[in-house]
């Protein structure tokens, strides 16, 4: 499956990258996160993200589908 | 209506679109960029969103001001991009017919837009680092 992965925050400063393409066999945003995880070496746990999926927060159980926008939310900040 | 902006805002412009006739009160909050946070000199801020998240749930959060308190109008500008010391981050504005809800829903918008939108504040600091942070203000990493 393709997916397009958007980074913000410390995500973006670790990858380098606003956005990737990733191939992957992940069928769940946790799963896609677990990998990206270990390629990338993020600091951040799982249980301090949120994620969201096509531009909508979802459920890490969330069943992704090819060409989804998954984007893994940092702790956020704003104000 | 919660929008995002690049560049600065002004504030008396955006008090003036609550103007309603059955409004008795208006209650607005200026969030500024402060040259300190937690002992540590900050030089300036960088705010990165996620847009169409950003202004979802921002516009999600103001349908819940709407449903919790008795108001008129309620609005919301957060900026992105890099901000000096002293510039305007966020505003939120309130009319109501009476201050009391006014007070309430502002409080509530500004408390529920920095726990939940999709907006992280990078500070740069004096000594040249510079660090993503909490809603506590403390570090990520």
């Amino acid at each position: 499956m393709n997916y397009r992965v958007l980074y913000f925050a410390s995500l973006r400063d670790r990858t380098g990258m606003d956005a990737e393409q990733v191939n992957s066999l992940a069928v769940d945003a946790r799963g896609l996160y677990t990998e990206l995880r270990a390629r990338h070496g993020f600091a951040l746990d799982e249980k301090r993200l949120r994620v969201a999926v096509n531009g909508a927060f979802a459920a890490w159980e969330q069943h992704l589908r090819d060409g989804d926008e998954v984007v893994f939310i940092p702790p956020v900040s704003g104000g | 209506m919660f929008r995002l902006s690049e560049t600065p805002v002004a504030p008396a412009t955006l008090a003036r679109e609550l103007v309603h006739a059955r409004a008795g009160a208006c209650v607005t909050f200026e969030g500024w960029v402060r040259d300190q946070n937690a002992g540590r000199a900050v030089l300036r801020l960088g705010y990165q969103a996620y847009a169409p998240l950003a202004i979802s749930e921002g516009e999600h959060i103001l349908g819940e001001a709407h449903e919790k308190f008795a108001i008129l109008d309620v609005r919301c500008v957060h900026r992105v991009g890099t901000l000096e010391i002293g510039e305007l981050a966020v505003w939120v504005g309130v009319s109501a017919a009476h201050r009391d809800a006014a007070f309430s829903a502002c409080r509530y918008v500004i408390d529920e837009v920095k726990k939940r939108v999709p907006i992280w504040k990078n500070e740069h600091y004096a000594d040249g680092e510079s660090g993503w942070l909490h809603p506590d203000n403390t570090p990520v990493e």
